[in-house]
């Protein structure tokens, strides 16, 4: 069937901010959608709240609205534009919801707007989970056995009816705590009592367990000539029960005969034409390791965190597809964008492995709850490809970027059986390195299957690996075990260790036996037909397919897995480096290992390897390539932390130098540039060790600033106000691990700023300066920041300017830097300089029309910047007011401190437009989902240090006819000095007569919890607690008082004065 | 222990022996199917060719007693990247490589099978061999020397007819390396089967009384089996016939068309096809080597009702005057998607009418 001729004007929804579980897929989805239907003709309007993300691009899509994703704000945006449909299924759960919410408000009724893909009823078909069992009887495919329950004695009769064992998940718990499988009935009533308990909603879902069961996926498409296909199949290596999005997960099956695989493969096309679903879906499955029964777990009509997956896996791109299919041409009329030769009618064959591993955030969040189950807890994930499973699971092992850089970690050597057998039977984030302990301790397959109920064929890739050590380590500098070591995947590194030799030095001896990688075409086909994808692997075997072409080239290095620190900014300055360099005439490369995100498009880059970023890996691609050199300053500190190794083989750094860089880096070198300029810093000193540490605070006074040097995001950064304190700090942070001092600095509040800046070694651009709503000591990623600035006067933004531009010059800065500063006292103090591109490139960019990363690209090649247009250092402040606000994945993730401080804690963020400050203000609360009514209440928790400060924000709560409620203390305070409060009696208080304050925020009586009782960080502090009820409730907690200064700014706006004459 | 496929350009892959421990030769094809190596493996029509699987990892469930679509497979070699170390499924009765062992077929693995793959695409399927020694010369001399009959018929066909019993339609299906996909198929609608050998005359097959005739797959050329053309050519005028795979191209020849060798033909279970009449597209499982030359249809007798999308290859043919049918592609997959399956519904259909009618007159 042809494209639709009756539509013109398509509004694609955006997913909004990037949380747990709802990430940078949806922005490689999204992109691909706008640039599909652009392609085929259509105007695109784009709404998403997020300007972290390519999508939100101007290129993208003819019209961008970065608003937030409310009904009010898009039914704006739908009066102004009068889109004739909406596309709603690229972006995420987020998407489909505003899609729903919209039409049941009638607005899409009245303005006759058509929703394109998927229709409103199959989605909601998909999504109720009585519907969905209604359907699934109809069609004869069997579903596990469920029911909400709100009773022990419901729960009981249930799982009478339909036998033990069960599951009992209690419904919207932080990270799906207080679950659990259940064997009997005692276990039972003792785990749904305690469900129930804490479940906001007092409910649980009982569920026939199906644990130990396979796990699969299909990706599917369909078209409106009914026309459907299975892209791509998974299997999970860990059995069901834990989400899919945190299961270590193959491509192709690989346990399945054909026959079961025909079956689910039948059920799955089965599904998604009972649905009428136009476009991509999602169908997830269990199969009984014994037997051909299987249940259908769930249907996700949309494309989703696993058709990306399945997009890279495959290299068929599904979101471009569905989009096409959405506004009505059929699979076997558009041509298969890899081969460009067949139709998209074909379902790929692979003629590689696939592995895929989670990212954790557990290296941020050291005190939650790493174990696994239902409710999915990484921030990203990493992919691999080999020609056989080890050496897949290998390469994405080596992707993950976590402490542990292999298979092979000596460190679990201590650990007793006891925790060894624990690990693997309770999953948690790291069971595959326990997995491959166990068998180094001997374990059979049998003793590890009866614990981790994993498949023995998934079981034996470990296991081989693991065998491997012992030859590898028998057998030093011997050719015939290293190449079979490189075949199975064994990253020089780890033989480096096995071999008790540097890495270097294997290298060496690797390239003078003559084993070098070759480069395999991902093309869909299996080599079938001929292909020329730019997109490639690494394996090792006998042909190389990928060959430098005749034109200059440039590799720009991506940022990895998707983390706290490290997110989605990174892939958007990436793929924007790759533009200038395309626009200037050079091939761009990137290498990339993060399957969700745009940079690992093919279509973006002239050429992609997805590859690990380690520097043996990269070294490998440049052999091959022969760049002119290699661009690490837009992959975060992933490509920074390569730089050095690349330089010492002879590889060209473009841009600021790696000496500068570790001038940058370096306290001890940056502190010398300070001083040379005459620049103020806070005082800071490096400790070396434990004693050191002790008497530099001391000297500085407290509170200080204490952290490792060498971080992202704050790692392990905390203020620490006294002696004590910091002891504590030093027990978990020992000093000079891994060679990093630690470093200590004084604690200075005042208004923190931030700037990214161009140089082109002589000349400075600043496109603009932000200024961060809380006052430091909240970390800058976690900081709501406005621009223009709203707070600093021409003389303080002149220091400004001033003191990055020396800064840029001194440290012969070429592409991007990011300076951090507080003012204090009319005077900018440095905090610190990154020499890469920061996590404001895309915020900044947007606001101020400047494509930064592309004019610094253009800088690292050597166009100066008044070639560039550019002679201005600070370019003009836009009319209009941009807000960007931080937003957070806490109801994911059990016993995590919400609490904020110098250590980064969000996923993602939005960002509110308009004329005035607290309207954009507004605008950004309201992205973020902290939306207030005119007249509510709030809960004041704080500190005693925060009393007198609080009285202020209390008064204008009151003022604009807010219920102010605390608890005793502050309660009396705050009346003392003429407010009316409701006390609320302490956690603990007995016999109080108040009504207790959990209670207060359990039954909805505030709207907003301020807390910031947080300096005893155990999390048994009653400030915990408190705001973990209130997030587990959907109360907002604010945990600073200028964040609190600024949402009241926002809230009385919208208030009219009310003072009497 | 080493072992090596040297293929008649030269090229020669170094590996790991598997499987029987004997040196084969035959035609070199691959298929792309990413599961059921053990049905492919089974399947007759794979008979003295050399296979190459696409998916680099193969052996990973074993082997089972249900999927085998022969008794005594007379494929000549497994050639793959990787024999998995550890197999599991519930069914697994064997290994992959024991399985090959009993059934002397050499294997050999750690061949860039992509490599290999691009070779046959580029240069057209070609004769090869499996053998123990690196000895180029001498292997090139035997693969020129060996013996490449078309003829396979006789190789793998039954010698003697036997029954398939079942409670409804008389079939009678010609053995030409049939694969028991087909009598599952058969079986599952109830029919009583007689199976013939492929040298079965008409008045062979009349003799039965058959309500349909089924011409099964087969390996070889088609163009060797003018006996066979000859006799469909007289019972298709008398009963229902379904044609797959060979069976199809010897319907096709008993009406006057020719075939044609591909240059590497369709061996796996992702080729889309597309039922002319409705539109209609189904994922079908393919192993074929020969097509129907279109040049050669006679319009007033044979209407093609199949195509594959891609290159346009006549996948689905029908006889205009007699109700006959027959298709280049498996409905009866194993391996590969059952979306065409309801053919064997179709044939059901015809035999009926064909019953109704001779009642009727």
């Amino acid at each position: 069937m042809p494209k639709r001729t009756d539509i013109h004007k398509i509004m694609v929804i955006g997913s909004g901010p990037i949380i747990i579980g709802q990430a940078a897929e949806f922005d490689y989805s999204g992109t691909q959608a706008c640039l599909a239907l652009r392609e085929e003709g259509y105007e695109v309007v784009l709404v998403n709240s997020n300007p972290a993300t390519i999508m939100t691009d101007n290129e993208i899509a003819d019209k961008v609205y970065i608003e937030p994703l409310t009904v009010g704000s898009l039914s704006r945006i739908i009066r102004q534009e009068y889109p004739d449909a909406i596309l709603p299924t690229l972006g995420g759960q987020t998407g489909l919801n505003m899609a729903i919410a919209l039409h049941k408000s009638g607005l899409l009724d009245e303005l006759g707007i058509e929703l394109l893909g998927t229709k409103l009823d199959a989605i909601d078909q998909a999504e109720d989970r009585e519907r969905f069992k209604e359907l699934m009887q109809k069609l004869g495919e069997p579903v596990p056995p469920s029911r909400t329950v709100h009773d022990v004695e419901d729960a009981v009769d249930f799982a009478n009816e339909i036998g033990y064992p069960v599951i009992v998940r209690p419904a919207f718990t932080m990270g799906g705590t207080g679950g659990g499988m259940c064997a009997n009935e005692a276990e039972l009533r003792a785990i749904t009592a305690n469900g129930l308990d804490l479940s906001p909603a007092t409910e649980c879902l009982i569920e026939k367990s199906i644990a130990g069961f396979k796990e699969i996926e299909y990706e599917v498409m369909r078209d409106s000539a009914d026309n459907a296909m299975v892209v791509c199949s998974m299997e999970n290596f860990d059995p069901v029960g834990i989400h899919t999005g945190d299961s270590i997960v193959f491509s192709p099956t690989q346990t399945l005969s054909d026959r079961e695989y025909q079956m689910l493969r039948n059920c799955s096309l089965k599904l998604i034409r009972a649905l009428g679903i136009e476009g991509g879906c999602n169908v997830q499955l269990a199969l009984d390791p014994n037997s051909y029964q299987y249940y259908v777990i769930e249907v996700n009509p949309r494309v989703s965190r696993s058709s990306a997956l399945a997009s890279k896996a495959t290299g068929y791109p599904i979101a471009k597809l569905a989009a096409k299919i959405a506004v009505g041409l059929t699979l076997d009329e558009i041509k298969n964008p890899v081969t460009k030769k067949t139709f998209a009618e074909f379902e790929p064959a692979l003629d590689y492995v696939v592995a895929k591993i989670p990212r954790w955030p557990f290296d941020k969040f050291v005190k939650a709850d790493r174990h696994l189950g239902t409710q999915m807890k990484a921030t990203g994930e990493v992919m691999a490809l080999g020609r056989n499973a080890e050496e897949a699971l290998q390469k994405a092992v080596n992707s993950l970027e976590i402490d542990e850089k292999d298979l092979y970690c000596t460190d679990l050597a201590d650990k007793s059986k006891a925790e060894v057998d624990d690990k693997l039977a309770q999953a948690q984030d790291d069971r595959l390195f326990y997995i491959a302990e166990a068998f180094r301790r001997g374990y059979s397959l049998e003793d590890v299957h009866e614990l981790t109920k994993i498949n023995f064929y998934f079981l034996d890739i470990v296991k081989h690996i693991v065998e491997m050590e012992d030859e590898i380590k028998a057998h030093p500098k011997d050719v015939e075990t290293l190449r079979t070591a490189k075949y199975y995947g064994y990253a020089d590194m780890t033989i480096a260790k096995l071999w008790q030799v540097s890495e270097e030095e294997v290298r060496q001896f690797r390239k003078g036996a003559g084993l070098l990688p070759v480069y395999k075409m991902v093309d869909t086909c299996a080599a079938e037909f001929a292909s020329s994808t730019p997109y490639f692997y690494s394996t090792y075997g006998q042909e190389n397919e990928s060959h430098k072409s005749g034109k200059k080239s440039v590799i720009v290095l991506g940022s990895g897995p998707i983390r706290i620190g490290q997110g989605v900014e990174f892939d958007y300055a990436t793929v924007h480096s790759v533009k200038a360099l395309q626009r200037m005439g050079y091939e761009a490369i990137v290498i990339n290992s993060n399957p969700e995100t745009v940079s690992t498009d093919f279509s973006i880059s002239d050429k992609l390897y997805f590859e690990p970023l380690t520097l043996e890996k990269v070294l490998d691609v440049i052999d091959v390539e022969q760049p002119i050199g290699v661009i690490v300053q837009f992959g975060g500190q992933t490509a920074i932390n390569l730089a050095e190794g690349l330089e010492e083989h002879g590889v060209k750094i473009l841009g600021t130098t790696v000496d500068d860089i570790n001038r940058a880096e370096d306290r001890e070198l940056f502190d010398e540039i300070i001083k040379e300029l005459h620049l103020r810093q806070p005082i800071g000193k490096t400790a070396m060790n434990h004693d050191e540490v002790i008497k530099y605070a001391d000297e500085l006074g407290y509170p200080v600033l204490v952290r490792p040097s060498y971080v992202l995001g704050g790692r392990a950064m905390e203020i620490v106000y006294n002696e004590k304190e910091l002891e504590d700090y030093l027990k978990d942070n020992p000093p000079a691990t891994n060679g990093h001092p630690i470093l200590v600095d004084t604690y200075l509040e005042g208004l923190e700023g931030e700037v990214d800046a161009i140089c082109d070694g002589q000349h400075v651009l600043m496109p603009g300066i932000m200024q961060h709503i809380e006052r430091a000591g909240v970390h800058s990623g976690d900081s709501m920041a406005v621009y223009p600035p709203q707070h600093f006067t021409e003389e303080v933004k002149q220091q400004i300017v001033d003191v990055t531009e020396k800064l840029a010059v001194a440290l012969k800065c070429v592409g991007i830097m990011n300076v951090q500063f507080i003012v204090r006292g009319g005077e900018v103090y440095i905090i610190e300089v990154n020499p890469r591109a920061s996590r404001t490139v895309p915020f900044l960019s947007k606001v101020t029309g400047i494509e930064m990363a592309q004019v610094a690209t253009r800088c690292i090649m050597g166009e100066s910047l008044p070639e560039q247009g550019y002679t201005q250092v600070l370019q003009p402040e836009s009319k209009a007011i941009h807000v960007k606000a931080p937003v957070f994945s806490f109801t994911k993730l059990a016993n995590v401190d919400s609490l904020l401080g110098p250590e980064m804690k969000s996923t993602g963020e939005v960002m509110g437009s308009d004329h005035t400050f607290s309207k954009a203000l507004y605008k950004a609360f309201e992205g973020t989902g902290i939306h207030l009514p005119n007249n509510g209440s709030v809960l004041l928790t704080i500190e005693n240090k925060d009393k007198e400060a609080i009285l202020p924000l209390a008064e204008r709560f009151s003022k604009i006819g807010y219920r102010l409620f605390a608890t005793a203390g502050t309660s009396q305070f705050l009346q003392e000095h003429g407010l009316h409060v409701v006390t609320v009696a302490k956690i603990g208080e007995k016999d109080s007569e108040e009504l207790p304050i959990l209670d207060a925020i359990k039954q909805g009586d505030v709207d907003v919890t301020i807390n910031t009782m947080g300096h005893d960080l155990s999390s048994n502090s009653d400030g915990f607690i408190i705001r973990e009820t209130a997030i587990m409730h959907n109360v907002p907690v604010l945990t600073s008082l200028d964040t609190v200064d600024a949402l009241l700014t926002s809230l009385e706006n919208r208030s009219f004065a009310t003072e009497a004459l | 222990m080493k072992r090596y496929l040297v293929l008649e350009d030269g090229t020669v892959f170094a590996g790991t022996a598997f499987g029987a421990n004997v040196e084969k030769f035959g035609e070199v094809v691959f298929t792309t199917g990413m599961t059921g190596y053990q049905e492919a493996i089974t399947d007759q029509s794979y008979a003295k060719q050399i296979l190459v699987f696409t998916n680099p990892l193969i052996g990973n469930y074993g082997v089972n007693v249900d999927d085998n679509e022969s008794i005594d497979p007379q494929c000549n070699g497994v050639v793959c990247q990787e024999v998995a170390r550890v197999a599991s499924n519930w069914r697994m009765r064997d290994t992959l490589g024991h399985f090959l062992e009993e059934k002397g077929i050499p294997g050999i693995s750690g061949v860039d099978t992509r490599k290999l793959t691009k070779i046959l695409r580029e240069e057209g399927s070609m004769k090869g061999c499996l053998v123990d020694s690196d000895n180029k010369e001498e292997a090139l001399k035997r693969i020129s020397e060996h013996d490449y009959s078309g003829f396979l018929a006789p190789v793998v066909s039954t010698t003697k007819p036997y029954p398939n019993p079942g409670p409804k339609r008389n079939v009678v299906l010609i053995d030409y390396g049939v694969k028991h996909s087909i009598l599952r198929e058969l079986s599952a609608r109830g029919c009583n089967t007689i199976v013939l050998p492929y040298t079965a005359k008409a008045e062979d097959v009349l003799r039965h009384h058959p309500d349909g005739v089924m011409l099964s797959n087969g390996p070889g050329d088609p163009s060797t089996m003018t006996e066979a053309a000859k006799m469909v050519a007289e019972v298709e005028k008398q009963v229902p016939v379904f044609g797959i795979c060979m069976g199809h191209q010897i319907l096709a020849l008993a009406n006057g068309a020719k075939t044609f060798k591909m240059k590497f033909g369709h061996r796996g279970f992702n080729h889309p096809v597309r039922e002319l009449a409705t539109g209609r597209i189904m994922f079908t499982s393919q192993n074929h080597g020969y097509a129907i030359d279109p040049q050669s249809i006679d319009p007033a007798k044979i209407e093609v009702t199949h195509e594959e999308i891609n290159d346009g290859v006549i996948e689905g043919i029908q006889l205009k005057q007699y109700p006959a049918f027959s298709v280049q592609f498996h409905p009866d997959a194993a391996p590969g998607p059952l979306d065409a399956v309801d053919l064997f519904d179709k044939f059901m259909k015809l035999i009926d009418e064909g019953k109704e009618s001779k009642q009727n007159a």
